[in-house]
């Protein structure tokens, strides 16, 4: 709520050596014979076998991140009990309970051109309209399709996040156990829209999702993380890889609705070809800790894309996203608005790179950063950063922590609004600008009531 | 019964300097009163502290309204018992529209009376606000637009009547309500303000120009000067400071009033 506050640019400094006298942490008590394990349970063709098993070796050989690592210099992992954390994959006896039917309802409009629940790794239902079939579009769990479309998966997993990328992309891709792989053939464009819901359980569980758009094909589709249990100490690692074709049209809603208790870390990335577009939504607001890493890669010329991100932290919740936007090629446009309310204890790390390569000129990045502080003791960092290779390019960014302020809600209060209503709408108010960008009114709904849970539990937060 | 506003010996300071020095003023419902006075006297000063800004700290003195003791009440306690600010400065709320603004008012006032309700249906609002817009000759898409953020002066000023008009309180405070107004924008706000005047409503005016009195048309007229009232008189007496100036006020009530 403050006025835009113009940061000079940061050059984020990668710090890719290690301190040798650290004290050795704590690490995962998994094994190689895990892998096969999950390997044999999963069915896995031997070229899935396989990439679990490099991949393994490459989580085993990177060390576990630690503060002095400059992407993980604000999310403390120490007080994480790893050595306790059990592969839920291999646990034969588990059994879930049922994802609950409000998540179900369609998010975007009413009808949808398919469903998928995956719940603790398996499928719980699933369906996508005949039409869709009849038209190549494949939208299935990654199992299955690694089972049915080998082809196609194996030619684009790892396309956009390599296991290689850090220690949480290596454990995902060596246990990796489901996931969603959605596929429009060229020039297909799916009007109805698809939805997942993953359901997690259990000490621990890993997902991929891989979204793949060929050339012109465009779709709108809603993926929703969520716990089924609030108190759950699940560990939760995800890669999610968004490939859009040239002139495709990609609208991805992620939703992280994970339980309070939940440590989750991710790597996402989209690649846009020519002329493709990504709108990209992010809301999060769930988990003890979060580390996310989103990127967008403006591979071809003319490519477009925007990220609109929402979240809300509270008790001692600390999400901490890391967004990087990364022109590769002339006359691409990237657009990202991320916005987070905090209160309690809470903390929010927000920490964002526009990066425009060499002879990508005629590109245009912006970034921008709002949070509103409502507790004292509650923080917000926000790191915009620019970094450009091209001359004839427009860059811009902005980061602002602000807190409520007492006019607003004293002009309020005059209109006969009690101060905690006040308050509740003027954080409606900070976040509309995103959900103006998000423009679906079941999303919308959904952030809505999330927000209005967290005004209203115990006081103000001071 | 009629509602009165009373105020009695009113003494504020904000930023622990003193700027009302007792002032004595009574409203009632169906009665418009002009306060006038030079800038900087506490008019403003007088219309915050009756709605309860917390910079604004009485230090003593008493305001009955309704019977009860306003002092005690929180602002928006003040405004559900029918008080209503028209602000000279209103503030922006960026992300909020009109039209939601108004209705979480509305609903809130309708939730505190009986916390069942499940406030104003939203046909009933939209009918409403229309009736309100089109008497005071608002455009439509103004209900969509966020409050007060980049509002042209005379846009914030109509804005602020139209919450009065749908809020309907029993006094209202307009503080120089007609700054910023083009001579047709004055001639709509005030027409509007007649519009709700009457037997229900009281009003208090504050003003520097004669213009908005030919309009809005006062029984009593106030002159304020050094946190003080110091003069009050008929409709007459604004007419008099407009050709006179406050010269001879300052003349009048100079060692009367604490030097600033
Ligand atoms: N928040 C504040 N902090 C410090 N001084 C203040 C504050 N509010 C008002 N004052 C001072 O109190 C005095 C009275 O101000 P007030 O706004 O009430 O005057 P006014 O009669 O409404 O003037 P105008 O006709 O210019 O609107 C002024 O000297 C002003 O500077
Ligand atoms: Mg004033």
């Amino acid at each position: 709520m403050t006025p835009d506050v113009k940061i000079a640019p940061i050059k984020r400094v990668i710090i890719t050596t290690r301190k040798t006298e650290e004290p050795k942490l704590a690490s995962l008590n998994f094994t190689e014979a895990d892998v096969k394990a999950l390997s044999k349970i999963k069915k896995d063709p031997t070229w899935l076998a396989k990439r679990r098993l490099d991949a393994w070796k490459k989580f085993a050989s990177l060390p576990m991140p630690t503060l002095n690592d400059e992407a993980w210099r604000r999310t403390d992992l120490r007080s994480f009990k790893w050595n306790d954390v059990q592969l839920s994959a291999l646990d034969s006896k588990f059994k879930p309970k049922r994802v609950p039917a409000t998540y179900l309802k369609p998010l975007v409009g009413k009808e949808q051109g398919g469903q998928l629940v995956i719940n603790a790794g398996k499928i719980e239902s699933g369906g996508t309209a005949s039409a869709l079939k009849r038209k190549g579009v494949i939208f299935t769990d990654l199992l299955t399709a690694a089972a049915k479309h080998p082809t196609l998966v194996k030619k684009f997993m790892g396309k956009a996040v390599a296991a290689s990328e850090g220690k949480f992309a290596a454990l995902t891709e060596a246990m990796m156990e489901n996931g969603i792989f959605l596929y429009v053939p060229k020039k297909v464009e799916v009007t109805l829209p698809l939805h997942s819901i993953i359901s997690v359980s259990g000490s621990s569980r890993f997902h991929r999702i891989l979204v793949v758009l060929e050339e012109g094909a465009s779709v709108t589709y809603v993926h929703e993380l969520v716990s089924s249990d609030n108190k759950e100490k699940t560990l939760h690692t995800q890669i999610v890889e968004l490939l859009v074709g040239k002139n495709a049209n990609l609208k991805f809603v992620e939703l992280q609705s994970l339980g309070m208790s939940a440590w989750n870390f991710t790597h996402e990335r989209a690649r846009v070809g020519k002329d493709g577009k990504l709108d990209w939504i992010f809301s999060a607001a769930g988990s003890h800790l979060t580390k996310n890493f989103s990127e967008i890669d403006l591979d071809g010329d003319g490519a477009w894309g925007r990220m609109s991100g929402f979240y809300f932290a509270e008790g001692d919740q600390h999400l901490d996203h890391d967004t990087q936007q990364n022109h590769n090629a002339p006359h691409t446009t990237s657009d990202l608005l991320f916005k987070g309310a905090l209160r309690d204890q809470s903390r929010s790390v927000w920490q964002g790179m526009i990066h425009v390569a060499p002879g990508a000129q005629k590109t245009d990045g912006y970034q921008a950063n709002r949070n509103l502080v409502l507790s004292k003791a509650a923080r917000a960092d926000s790191i915009p950063g620019l970094e450009i290779m091209a001359d004839d390019v427009r860059c811009t960014h902005g980061a602002t922590v602000g807190q409520l302020e007492e006019e607003h809600i004293f002009y309020l209060m005059s209109r006969g609004m009690p101060r905690s209503e006040a308050e509740k709408v003027l954080v409606d108010g900070f976040f509309d600008p995103i959900m103006q960008r998000i423009a679906f009114e079941g999303v919308i709904t959904r952030l809505k009531k999330q927000i209005l849970q967290k005004m209203s539990e115990s006081g103000s937060g001071e | 019964m009629t509602t009165v506003l009373e105020i009695r010996n009113l003494h504020v300071s904000v930023a622990n300097k003193q700027i009302l020095n007792g002032v004595n003023l009574t409203v009632k419902q169906g009665e418009v009163h002009a306060l006038m006075g030079p800038n900087g006297t506490g008019k403003s000063t007088l219309a915050y502290a009756l709605m309860g800004h917390p910079h604004y700290t009485v230090t003593a003195g008493q305001v009955i309204f309704k019977g009860a003791d306003l002092l005690e009440l929180k602002p928006d306690e003040r405004a559900r018992l029918g008080l209503f600010l028209a602000f000279q400065y209103p503030v922006a709320i960026p992300g909020v529209s009109v039209a939601n603004f108004l209705r979480t008012s509305i609903n809130a006032r309708r939730r505190a009376a009986n916390a069942e309700d499940k406030g104003m249906p939203i046909p009933e609002f939209r009918k409403m606000l229309k009736s309100k817009m089109e008497l005071l000759k608002v455009s439509a898409d103004f209900a969509g637009r966020y409050l007060n953020e980049g509002f042209s002066g005379g846009e914030k000023k109509r804005a602020e009547i139209l919450q009065m008009a749908t809020l309907e309180p029993e006094i209202a405070v307009l503080d120089e309500t007609d700054s910023g107004l083009d001579i047709d924008a004055l001639r709509v706000v005030a027409d509007g303000v007649n519009a709700l005047m009457g037997p229900k409503m009281g009003a208090l005016v504050i003003t520097h120009y004669q213009r908005l009195l030919n309009y809005i048309k006062p029984q009593f007229v106030h002159i304020m000067l050094g946190g003080k009232i110091v003069e009050s008189g008929g409709p007459d007496l604004a007419l008099h400071l407009e050709e006179k100036g406050y010269d001879w006020v300052r003349e009048k009530y100079e060692d009367k009033v604490e030097a600033k």
